[in-house]
């Protein structure tokens, strides 16, 4: 994964509130095996009018959101499903923060493995920034803030570790294949409990 | 010697940390069982390979097809109408891994495939203080055992095949005690989708939630199934209910489960898999069984719930006049009499053998309404047979339902089985959120009874009515007793 200590970008804003995987990225399109390009089918169901011409309001089909990074939405964004394919779309369109009142828990754990920060602010704030698509944000990884157009400084939560594996890009399995001997040992801690699953 | 009394989850967690967690690392857990699938498995595969890994622990995994598989039978050259030339790819990908890797995977023949939540529990894969995982959100099912079963991504799918093991920050607990009787003709759909309305189809994050109570207690093992298996719909990854005499008796002789004295044994310890007295939650919710109603979905997520005999909301809230509109209510409307156009039984929520009995209960000896496209597809091969013995299969067929082969089908509609654009579908499946049994398809969650209830009349409608009566023989209906 490559490192990431800094986001500056304009914003593009969802307004609604419990933004689904599905709508992130509906499930006819998870029959690929790669994790790349599914970009072009992020939230393919509502990019597109009754005819299947794009939908030129839709904030992710207007010019001037081409190459924004940071994503604004309503609270509980990325329920639903398991997919990772929802943060690996999202990626593939140029994200690299989302930012909303509260983050569904397995999508911001899979976020959080494909160099997309998940940011979670007070309601007041992100209620703010969904008013006004478009300002621009500096995100500071390292010191866990987010600057505001008005030169507000406003703390995020994030996990250390997590933290560590977005700055220094560290590699999760690599990580945990680093603790190989720790994990033999429980295994040899519970080998007197028999592994119940016929062979 | 005194100890902190423990929850439930508290004793499973503590039982499987490899390293405890600490301000600056999440600890590291150990998975007892990880159950695969086509569609969030070939991208982890791809990335042991990239790596030169092997799969750690390969009796510890296990694969099934069920996702994208068609749900019709193959032609007759023995070629099974996928949707397209990637599913049917995405399924080679998948026996090819397992192969390589030394993975058992419960492929096409196999009499053990099914949906990976119906097969693991009915093989007896599924114990009581396991860890399992799974990438797909609605492993929680796995928690009716009394296990801490939770949804994972792919590159989580990577981590347990490469060390068993995950990197995981414990989560905050949920006690639901759900006290009182529920009322005759109202089960364990009609509970969790009242749940989900309580709580919020966010009350959950952050939290793995135990059901109690004496409501939980009085459900068979496939209704406590039905209850966990929405715990994500809530927000939760992962939902608990105690094991007990209800949970032994139906592991006891699943081929899969420890047989004989090692049977007993087991049970000795999984007795011990409670909730202590004076255990602490964070939060605490309590529902009183008795009220609640047979109930349904309205909207677009699945907290936006409402007793079927009740009204759609007439508020001002955006979220909600946007829910409306995209599944075309009128502010205030009645929910029942509104026209059905498809109604699908099945889904790891609802297609076990107790709900397509319950299913067969209301349409035996019925018809669907003209209008209405009904398929039933039944939860795994085993699940399949056992219907078919019972003569399920023809009750369906007679009342002009389809039968089908088992998968996921249109729960997530990836495999060609499709709701069409503004059409009204009223499912037993898990989730109603825009589009997800395809575009512009609109959605009510239900219970396998309301949904053949609704297939019957053409419309919502409340089931009662239809559990309490048997209609008179027609020259038609075949009541086929086997």
């Amino acid at each position: 994964m490559q490192p990431l200590t800094e986001v500056v970008s304009r914003t593009v804003v969802l307004r609604e509130r419990n933004i689904d995987t599905d709508q992130i990225i509906p499930a006819r399109f998870l029959t690929t095996t790669q994790r790349k390009g599914l970009g072009r089918h992020a939230f393919n169901d509502w990019r597109s009018l009754a005819d299947g011409s794009p939908d030129p309001e839709f904030p992710f089909n207007r010019a001037e959101n081409i190459g924004a990074r940071i994503l604004v939405a309503g609270r509980n964004f990325g329920c639903g499903s398991s997919r990772e394919h929802a943060p690996w779309a999202l990626t593939d369109l140029g994200l690299r923060a989302v930012i909303s009142a509260q983050i569904a828990d397995i999508f911001r754990s899979n976020s959080l493995k494909n160099g997309l920060l998940p940011i979670v602010l007070d309601e007041a704030i992100v209620d703010e920034l969904l008013e006004k698509p478009g300002v621009e944000l500096r995100i500071d990884v390292a010191r866990r803030t987010v600057t505001l157009p008005d030169g507000r400084q406003v703390q995020f939560p994030l996990d250390a570790f997590a933290q560590t594996c977005l700055l220094e890009g560290v590699d999760q399995l690599g990580y945990l294949l680093k603790q190989d001997r720790a994990i033999s040992q429980f295994e040899q801690r519970r080998q007197h409990q028999e592994f119940r699953h016929a062979s | 010697m005194t100890s902190q009394p423990k929850s439930l989850f508290d004793k499973l967690w503590d039982a499987h940390v490899v390293t405890p967690e600490t301000e600056g690392a999440p600890a590291i857990l150990y998975v007892d069982l990880h159950l695969i699938h086509e569609v969030t498995s070939p991208q982890a595969f791809a990335e042991l390979d990239a790596r030169g890994l092997p799969v750690r622990r390969p009796e510890r995994t296990k694969g099934t097809l069920d996702h994208s598989t068609p749900t019709l039978p193959a032609d007759a050259h023995g070629q099974l109408p996928y949707v397209n030339d990637e599913a049917r790819a995405q399924v080679d990908t998948l026996r090819a891994n397992c192969t390589r890797f030394g993975v058992e995977l419960f492929d096409y023949g196999s009499p053990q495939r099914g949906i990976v939540h119906v097969t693991g529990p009915e093989l007896g894969l599924t114990q009581p203080g396991q860890t399992i995982v799974c990438g797909d959100s609605h492993t929680a099912t796995h928690g009716a055992f009394g296990a801490l079963a939770f949804g994972i991504g792919t590159s989580e799918v990577g981590h347990v095949l490469a060390t068993q093991c995950l990197l995981q920050r414990k989560a905050r607990t949920l006690a639901i005690t759900i006290d009182g009787e529920l009322a005759p003709g109202v089960g364990a759909k009609d509970l969790i989708l009242h749940v989900i309305g309580v709580i919020g189809v966010n009350g959950g994050t952050g939290h793995v939630i135990e059901y109690r109570g004496s409501a939980i207690r009085s459900l068979s093992m496939e209704q406590r199934m039905t209850v966990c298996n929405m715990s994500i719909e809530a927000g939760a990854r992962a939902g608990l209910i105690a094991p007990d005499q209800v949970t032994f008796d139906y592991l006891r002789g699943r081929p899969r489960a420890p047989q004989g004295e090692a049977f007993d044994a087991a049970v000795e310890s999984w007795k011990a898999l409670r909730t202590d007295e004076g255990a602490r939650f964070d939060r605490e919710v309590r529902i009183d069984a008795s009220q609640i109603q047979p109930t349904v979905t309205w909207g677009t997520h699945p907290g936006q719930v409402v007793a079927v005999s009740a009204h759609v909301p007439g508020g001002n809230d955006a979220d909600e006049a946007k829910a409306r509109d995209y599944m075309g209510w009128d502010a205030g409307a009645a929910v029942a009499g509104r026209a059905v156009d498809v109604v699908f039984v099945g889904s790891c929520t609802n297609s076990r053998l107790s709900d397509l009995r319950e299913a067969a209960s209301v349409l035996r000896g019925r018809r669907v309404h003209p209008r209405v496209r009904m398929l039933v597809v039944p939860g795994s091969e085993q699940v399949k047979r056992e219907a078919e013995h019972e003569g399920i299969d023809r009750i369906v067929r007679d009342a002009g339902a389809e039968w089908r082969e088992p998968g996921c089908s249109m729960c997530i509609a990836m495999n060609g089985d499709l709701v069409g654009a503004g059409q009204l579908a009223v499912s037993t499946s898990n989730r109603n959120f825009e589009g997800r049994q395809g575009k512009g398809a609109r959605t009510v969650l239900a219970s396998p009874a309301t949904a053949a209830a609704c297939a019957v009349a053409g419309e919502i409608t409340d089931p009662r009515p239809y559990l309490t009566t048997q209609p008179a023989p027609q020259p038609s209906a075949q009541l086929e007793t086997v």
